[in-house]
């Protein structure tokens, strides 16, 4: 990779030690995806959840933290990603204290890398969307996926060391989604019926991730009328980057880059696959448990916006959860402070469910609190979520808000 | 019969080890049960199986970012396989495995990777160089 001075002045340590492995973290990186140089990044965003840093991560987080502010502090806003433990409702969970001390020294650490605790998988519904063509480190692949294709911001997916080392650099190598050539459409596919509400859409996502199956694979949709709502396309595309590894969709009409097919093509468009009722329910019958018990319905993946709670909040008027069962209800911080100032927390938590602030049911220790709780029959209207949760012990099921509160209340599936 | 396979030069250092074949994708988060060290997603093909100090051999990196801490935190604990092979890797993948200095390549000029290696050869990965070596097979064991 083409460094320039300032670069090179990183690599070899004169800014401080945190900077220098972050060039030589990138870098390494960088080569394996044939960078030929940085670019500039206005904003970074983090997964940590002491879950998938363990002792280990958090152990370099707080070396790095450990540096000089001068050396130590990130260079550009850095946003973090849901939590592994809401320290305000751990215990009742199942949490030991042990996850709850990893969590907060994970927090101290970033707290000292000038990190900003946002604790939140929907950032561009609350925080500080990005524009369209501006460079970003984000973690989350639901994050990357909507800001690529619904802003037309440029991203990778980042785990959590490639975020911070473009945090504490303000750039990220200049390779896969930084670059037009990897943005344009590689399959196609004519949506034959427009999905109707969230997990109509999730199941589209998912299946369209599926068969797209790589990275490196860009899909582009026909025959979607109308542009489709945030909540939607978050739904839509979470799902997307759950059962592949897709960061970016165009919808020809809707999203930015696509007014038409042939704006996102490079010669003759794709052969089309056509996706219609048929390979939709192919999906669904994965994830069917009509008639069935369920030990716990789960709300989260991405975490819900102010719409989808208060949705929530009124399909439960009037009605209680069942003794038998827990509703789990995951948001951002910033919607919960939002949400319990209009009372919907309050309408939620009356009917006898929990909101858990800065953290997602599935990357919150699922496997451990599943066997605290007994929870193994899981019902969500989240097809990220029950994609995910099947290797965590559970025996997830998927169906709409509706049927997922009227299960809540019932302990059984509609 | 010694079988050199060429790729893109990968990440981590150069290792030698058992391969796990599957031609299913791959995620830390999603397959394994990381603290048994065993595929637990049960529609997996290698579900039940143990990864430890094995060369995974799969299709390709699925789901969230969480594998690149994942791969760190599972070579500390001594968890963890000691090298992945993909058709194609995504970043995520990459990432956890410079992280973590464990060994990743992909792109094989010869075709799909997860066919042209069986479960149980000895293998040697060699990523800065871009060449993985198929010692022994484990059909001629």
């Amino acid at each position: 990779m083409k460094l320039n001075g300032e670069e090179r002045a990183m690599l070899a340590g004169e800014t401080g030690e945190p900077r220098r492995w972050a060039v030589e973290h990138m870098v390494e990186v960088g080569r394996m995806f044939d960078a030929v140089d940085f670019v500039p990044v206005a904003q970074a965003h983090m997964m940590a959840d002491t879950e998938s840093l363990g002792e280990a991560g958090v152990a370099f987080l707080e070396g790095l933290a450990a540096h000089p502010p001068a050396e130590r502090r990130v260079r550009v806003p850095m946003l973090t990603d849901p939590r592994g433990v809401d320290l305000s409702y751990y215990r009742p969970l199942g949490q030991t204290e042990e996850m709850a001390d990893l969590e907060r020294r994970t927090i101290a650490a970033c707290t000292n890398l000038g990190i900003l605790m946002t604790d939140s998988c929907v950032t561009y519904q609350t925080i500080m969307p990005p524009v369209r063509g501006e460079h970003v480190a984000y973690g989350d692949t639901g994050v990357v996926i909507y800001c690529n294709s619904v802003l037309g911001a440029r991203s990778n997916f980042e785990g959590g060391p490639s975020a911070l080392a473009a945090g504490l650099t303000g750039r990220t190598p200049r390779y896969g989604l930084h670059l037009d050539r990897n943005r344009r459409a590689t399959r196609r596919f004519i949506v034959a019926e427009r999905p109707e509400g969230l997990t109509d859409w999730g199941v589209l996502g998912g299946l369209i991730g599926r068969l797209c199956g790589s990275y490196w694979e860009v899909p582009v949709l026909e025959g979607i009328e109308g542009a489709p709502t945030s909540d939607e396309m978050k739904h839509f595309g979470a799902a997307m980057a759950s059962f592949g590894s897709t960061p970016l969709f165009h919808i020809a009409g809707v999203t930015p880059e696509a007014p038409d097919l042939e704006a996102v093509c490079d010669g003759p468009p794709p052969e089309p696959v056509e996706i219609g009722r048929k390979e939709l329910e192919g999906l669904r019958g994965n994830f069917g448990a009509s008639g069935d018990e369920v030990d716990v319905v789960v709300f989260a993946a991405p975490q819900l916006s102010h719409v989808e709670m208060a949705r929530v909040a009124d399909l439960l008027e009037g009605r209680r959860v069942h003794e038998r069962m827990a509703l789990v209800v995951c948001t951002s911080p910033t919607v919960a402070a939002d949400c319990e100032r209009l009372g919907i927390v309050g309408r939620i938590e009356a009917a006898g469910a929990v909101v858990l602030r800065g953290t997602c049911f599935y990357n919150q220790y699922a496997r451990e609190i599943g066997e605290a709780n007994g929870w193994t029959r899981l019902l969500s209207n989240s097809v990220k979520i029950v994609n995910i949760l099947g290797g965590y012990g559970y025996r997830p099921a998927l169906a709409g808000m509706e049927d997922c509160v009227t299960a809540a209340a019932t302990g059984r599936v509609p | 019969m010694t079988l050199r396979l060429r790729c893109h030069p990968g990440i981590g250092p150069r290792v030698e080890g058992e391969a796990l074949v599957a031609e299913d994708d791959f995620s830390a988060r999603y397959d394994l049960d990381r603290l048994a060290g065993t595929f637990s997603r049960p529609g997996h093909k290698l579900a039940g199986l143990s990864y430890v100090d094995r060369v995974l051999v799969l299709n390709t990196a699925k789901g969230g970012v969480a594998s690149a801490w994942m791969l760190r935190e599972m070579t500390a604990r001594g968890l963890a396989p000691k090298a992945i092979l993909f058709n194609a890797a995504n970043t995520i993948l990459a990432q956890g495995a410079a992280f973590a200095g464990m060994a990743l390549c992909d792109r094989f000029e010869d075709g799909d990777i997860t066919r042209l290696i069986a479960t149980g050869d000895h293998v040697i990965v060699d990523p800065p160089v871009g060449l993985v070596t198929v010692l022994e097979r484990a059909a001629e064991c």
